[in-house]
Parts: C-alpha cells; structure tokens; sequence
C-alpha cells in the first residue's frame, strides 16, 4: 500500500485530485485538511515523513498565456521525504486569491519556518500560526511581492541611489 | 606654479613618486558577492599572481584599503553595505567593478539587481566579462595603476534618468559623522 493510497483512504473527503508519474505521488488536499494530513504523514509509523524537502508555491494567473483559467490562483507545494522508509510524497494546497492563507507547519517541521517566510515574501500567501512571518529574502522596505505574476519582473525599488 | 621653477620641478616630481608608491602597493578591499569571485581568487593565487603588480594583499577592513573591489552582483538589500564600505574607506581612494553584473547588472534585469554600481558610488575602472578572465583582471588592473601614476579619480556617479554623470555626494568618513550627529543632539 503506497503513502497516496494510505492517505487517500484516510482523507477520503478532503481529496481533490491525485495523480502519479512514474512512481512519484501527488495528493491535491483542501486548505482545511492540511494540517490533519501533514499530522497523518509525520505521525503515521509506515509513513514516517520526517522530512520536509521543499515547500514553494505556485501563482496560476495567466497561467499557459490565460488559456487555462483555474478556480484558484496560487498553489502552495510541498514535498515530503521518508528517511526511514524511502518514500516520497507530493503534497498541494489551492489558495484562493481573496484570502491567500494556510495553516502553519512549522512546528511539526522545523525547516517550514524559513520556508513559509519565503513563500509570504515572494507570493504574499500568509500562514496562520506562524511564529515569525516576516521578510526573508527581500528587505522590509519592499512594497509588494516580487513572484507573483502581476509584479513586473524588472520593478526595482531602491533603498540608496537613483531608480533605475 | 610653473614647471620651470625649482619648487614646481620637485612637486610634480613628489607627485609622480607618491604615485609610483602607490600604484604598487595597493592595499585592496575584495568586496566579493557572487561568482565573479571565483576569478578573482585565480587571479590572486599564484598562476597569474596578482602581487606582481603589488596588489596582492587584500585587506578586510575599508579603513585600511585603497582599492574597492566590487566582484560579484550587487542587489539592492546589499547597496547601503556597499556605500557604507566605500564611505569608510580613507582618502585616496579607488574603485574597480570586475564583472558585467557590477558595471551594468549584466544580464540580472530584475527586481533585486542594482543596474550598476555606479549609480550609487563612483566607478574608476571597469572590467567586463561574465566572469571576465584572469588575463582581462589583470588589464585593468593595470589600467588602474596608470590613473593611480596619474594621481586620477573619478568623482561622479551614472544617473540612469537622465544619462549622463552627476557629482557624486561624498561622505569623507560614515560613521564619525554620524558619532559627531549623535553626540551633537545629546
């Protein structure tokens, strides 16, 4: 039994889509089930996910130059490791433009700190609970948030010397 | 002060040997943020040894340095650091920008790059490439030497709205004119 079927049997209800490509698993999860699915994951003794190798994001306007509209704009991706077991697994959360926000895993990973920091600099998607959300990469004099899509990508806000 | 006169004769004279001395003894700041680095460092160990030409002895304090070596992308969270370094550095002083992304922004034409140092401290040498070669550092680095014989300094900064150079607004020493601030308003 794969850690997709594991969790798809346990969180039959908050399961939007699924799918598998060669072997790699994804698992697209409601907002709200997020941190019950990310307890699963760590709690689980088969499971094991130890490891958070990466959590980013995705901004979905003009997504394929505006052809495919999705119902949501950004998506926040993690990726999760088993050290133990050697499995990996993919895990996406839509979030709305409106109320761009999802739940904290920072204290069941200690790497999703940093990582959550990142994703509100660049994409301005807020994590409730977080101990810490502020500015990581960019300085907190920077008005905006520099990845999503409606930035334009050369708008530079200098702290000394001439805009340019 | 004419050149015929003794007094003239020994000033130009004093002039070309302070310059002599200095432009073989240059005490450097690498202020080294990117990949440039690398090729700053090949240039300063032994296969194309950088201390012929006196320079081989990097100093990481500005109050210490003549030169400013600016290697390597500079971003605008990093631009105060950089003016603030320049700012320490003691009379005479010099700066090269070794690579494109320190002479233009290179190919970074993005939200976080400084599109040129030069737009926020004043630029004396130039030296392109991404990275540029050892053999291109060690140019201008001789082209640096021939100002420093020279006695010259560039005293303007790029302004890219209206595309020509501006005096640039110097501070001789950062942070004693900021103590002296603070201990005036106490």
């Amino acid at each position: 039994m794969t850690a997709l079927e594991k969790v798809q049997e346990k969180f039959t209800q908050d399961i939007v889509e699924t799918h598998v490509f060669r072997g790699d698993e994804t698992v697209v999860v409601r907002p709200s089930a997020l941190r019950a699915v990310a307890q699963f994951l760590r709690e689980t003794p088969e499971l094991d996910f130890n490891f958070l190798m990466d959590l980013t994001a995705v901004d979905y306007l003009f997504f394929a130059g505006g052809r495919i509209q999705k119902e949501f704009r950004f998506e926040v991706v993690y990726h999760f490791f088993s050290l133990k077991n050697n499995i990996r697994l993919r895990i996406k959360v839509p979030v709305d433009e409106k109320d761009p926000e999802v739940e904290t895993l920072s204290d069941l990973w200690a790497s999703a700190n940093w990582y959550e920091r990142e994703v509100w600099d660049m994409y301005g998607i807020r994590f409730k609970n977080h101990p810490n959300l502020k500015r990581i990469l960019m300085y907190e004099e920077f008005k905006g948030h520099a990845l999503r899509k409606d930035y334009p990508f050369n708008k530079r806000q200098p702290l000394i010397g001439p805009l340019n | 002060m004419s050149l015929s006169s003794p007094a003239g004769f020994f000033s130009t004279k004093l002039g070309d040997a302070l310059g002599w001395a200095r432009k073989f003894s240059i005490f450097q700041y690498p202020f080294v943020t990117a990949c440039c680095g690398m090729e700053y460092m090949s240039t300063a160990a032994s296969h194309y040894d950088v201390d012929r030409f006196g320079a081989g002895f990097p100093r990481f304090s500005p109050r210490q340095s003549d030169v400013l070596f600016v290697v390597g992308t500079i971003n605008h969270k990093m631009a105060p650091v950089l003016k603030t370094v320049f700012d320490q550095m003691c009379e005479p002083k010099w700066v090269v920008a070794f690579g494109v992304c320190t002479c233009t922004g290179g190919f970074y034409d993005n939200y976080a790059t400084v599109q040129g140092i030069d737009t926020i401290i004043p630029v004396d040498i130039y030296i392109p490439g991404c990275p540029p070669r050892p053999e291109n550092v060690l140019d201008g680095l001789m082209k640096l030497q021939d100002k420093i014989q020279k006695g010259e300094q560039n005293r303007t900064l790029y302004d890219p709205r209206t595309k020509v150079g501006r005096p640039a607004q110097l501070q001789r020493d950062y942070s004693i004119t900021q103590h002296i601030k603070n201990i005036e308003s106490l």
